[in-house]
């Protein structure tokens, strides 16, 4: 039998992990292109003021966004009071009390359709059973959109990460005479901390940066939230707003609202990627 | 936990335990019997792993369970504290009598038959807490204790299960970071800590090097003073060593059961000899 040549197979071999680089390359240098141009605008913008400060007039400098950075934080700490216990609370019904139940394989399906639904869609569902009703956008319907956001994620992770707690950990706290509820909390909670507050905190990083829930919710607001029943300022409508206005400086303002929101989701993917990390 | 025993089926506490059908009483039977099984059957779904399982297993001894992989030894004293219930697909038929109540009778208080039949696992499984918290755990779950008596509860335990020496140093730090042996006594200590009746044991040192066995073995002749003890092993000279009777099993069914000393040198059936002679499994 005769030999196959070596030269054609090498030739392969060296083609696709050449292309194969490159595309990775590719990929690498445009979050990088994208970091580098949000980064170096948003940087020229931030000052003390900017970050502190109500906005100036339209047409007028300097002035800040204290306000949609306030309402920001507030909307998502809002997000997570409602989503994280709740979705919390469901992960662990889907992993410790109803695997293999018809029902959890509903529950679980209907999870990862929320979680493919466009963040508009839960934005304009929102308005019409809070704002419509109430009859005025508020920072409460801002935060109701974003928890309904952050919920279904933290299903997920929630019942993955107790789903590779090992069985034999799980089988030893109940044979000691432990309650389940009880297990779950002390032992199977605490052997998957860091999966669970990786997905605690992705949750949170992706609500943080997403505008489509609240045009329809919170709107956007000028002044400082007094309380989340009126328009609630935030970064990313105004991003929206100020991008596209005239103002050379609302313009500027709008990359260091994007500067904030990036480097804020760097911040908690960073924090949460050294957490599993140390799990480890 | 108030459910009578049937007529016509092992009265609670026999003197004499009446032995089952096919089951050979054991020798020593004058013994008080800890743990009477009548009649178990178990099934994975569809599928049947125990057949009619019937044995006593008499109080304060080492019974040993043996036989080749997959023959339902383990599936067989997982009735006993019903851990299988967290497995939807897993059910159980038959009787298993715990000092005259049968824990598998609806309304039995599963908690507290748990804390009177402590399990030990192939694998050590510390709880990723503390060596102490590891105790403390079983400890509070049961009793109301704090404090002092807290502690003294816990050296007690790590006493009995000869690790006191070894940790007494590192009671605040990791569980886990122990080595596999230690962890494995940490287990045993975290199980006697809520005082059980019967300890059932997994093939406890299947994950463990030789030497650490040793200890447990050691261990586990001086706990049978104060427990009874079912041990699970694929480790045909550990059950001679340790144990006081052994059941061979085979394919889901107890082939034979008697004291080790009888089993080893005078198997009465084939299939018992041919396995203890090494001629399959």
């Amino acid at each position: 039998m005769r030999r196959r040549p070596a030269w054609p197979r090498k030739a392969l071999d060296a083609a696709v992990k050449v292309a194969s680089a490159l595309a990775a390359a590719l990929g690498l240098g445009f979050l990088a292109w994208i970091l580098f141009v949000v980064l170096r605008h948003g940087a020229a913008a931030l000052n003390w003021t900017f970050l502190t400060s109500l906005p100036s007039a339209p047409g007028g400098s300097g002035g800040g966004l204290g306000n949609a950075i306030l309402g920001t934080a507030l909307m998502t700490l809002l997000a997570c009071v409602f989503g994280v216990p709740i979705g919390m609370l469901a992960g662990v019904y889907l992993a410790e009390y109803s695997r293999g139940t018809r029902f959890a394989t509903t529950v679980r399906f209907l999870a990862n359709v929320m979680m493919g639904i466009p963040s508009i869609i839960i934005g304009l569902f929102v308005y019409a059973v809070l704002v419509l009703p109430s009859g005025h956008f508020s920072g409460w319907a801002g935060g109701v959109a974003l928890a309904l956001l952050v919920l279904p994620v933290v299903a997920r992770t929630t019942e993955d990460m107790l789903a590779m707690v090992p069985n034999a950990l799980r089988e030893s706290a109940l044979a000691l005479g432990s309650p389940h509820w009880r297990a779950t909390l002390r032992i199977l909670f605490r052997a998957s901390r860091a999966g669970l507050l990786t997905g605690v905190l992705l949750a949170v990083a992706r609500v943080s940066g997403e505008t489509a829930p609240l045009l329809f919710t919170a709107l956007n607001s000028p002044y400082w939230p007094r309380s989340l029943s009126g328009p609630t300022a935030n970064l990313t409508v105004t991003i929206f707003n100020y991008a596209m206005s005239p103002y050379p400086a609302w313009q500027q303002a709008a990359w260091g609202a994007s500067f904030i929101i990036v480097v804020g989701v760097l911040a908690l993917t960073v924090v949460s990627r050294t957490l599993t990390r140390e799990r480890k | 936990m108030t459910s009578t025993p049937p007529p016509d089926v092992a009265p609670p506490r026999p003197a004499v335990p009446e032995p089952a059908a096919g089951v050979q009483a054991p020798a020593a039977a004058a013994a008080k019997t800890k743990v009477s099984v009548r009649g178990l059957n178990f099934y994975y779904g569809e599928q049947q792993a125990l057949f009619d399982n019937s044995l006593d297993v008499p109080t304060g001894s080492v019974t040993a369970i043996i036989g080749p992989s997959g023959c339902g030894k383990s599936t067989h004293i997982r009735v006993y504290n019903r851990i299988f219930e967290l497995y939807r697909d897993q059910r159980a038929s038959g009787e298993v009598w715990l000092d005259g109540e049968n824990v598998l009778a609806p309304g039995v208080d599963v908690i507290e038959l748990r804390r009177r039949v402590g399990m030990i696992f192939q694998k050590p499984t510390p709880f990723p807490l503390t060596v102490y918290e590891n105790l403390a755990y079983g400890l509070r779950l049961h009793y109301r204790v704090k404090g002092s008596e807290l502690d003294d509860r816990i050296e007690q335990a790590l006493r009995a299960a000869a690790l006191w020496d070894e940790v007494k140093d590192k009671l605040h730090r990791s569980g886990s970071a122990l080595s596999g042996g230690q962890q494995q006594r940490l287990c045993i200590a975290r199980a006697i800590a809520v005082e059980p009746e019967v300890l059932l044991m997994d093939e406890p040192t299947s994950a463990i090097d030789p030497v650490a066995t040793s200890r447990i073995e050691e261990l586990v002749v001086q706990l049978k003073a104060t427990y009874t003890i079912v041990i699970v092993t694929h480790n045909m000279q550990q059950a001679a060593r340790l144990s006081d009777f052994t059941g061979f099993f085979y394919q889901g069914r107890i082939i034979e059961f008697g004291t080790t000393t009888e089993l080893f040198t005078n198997p009465k059936q084939k299939q018992t000899e041919d396995y203890i002679t090494g001629r399959f499994g």
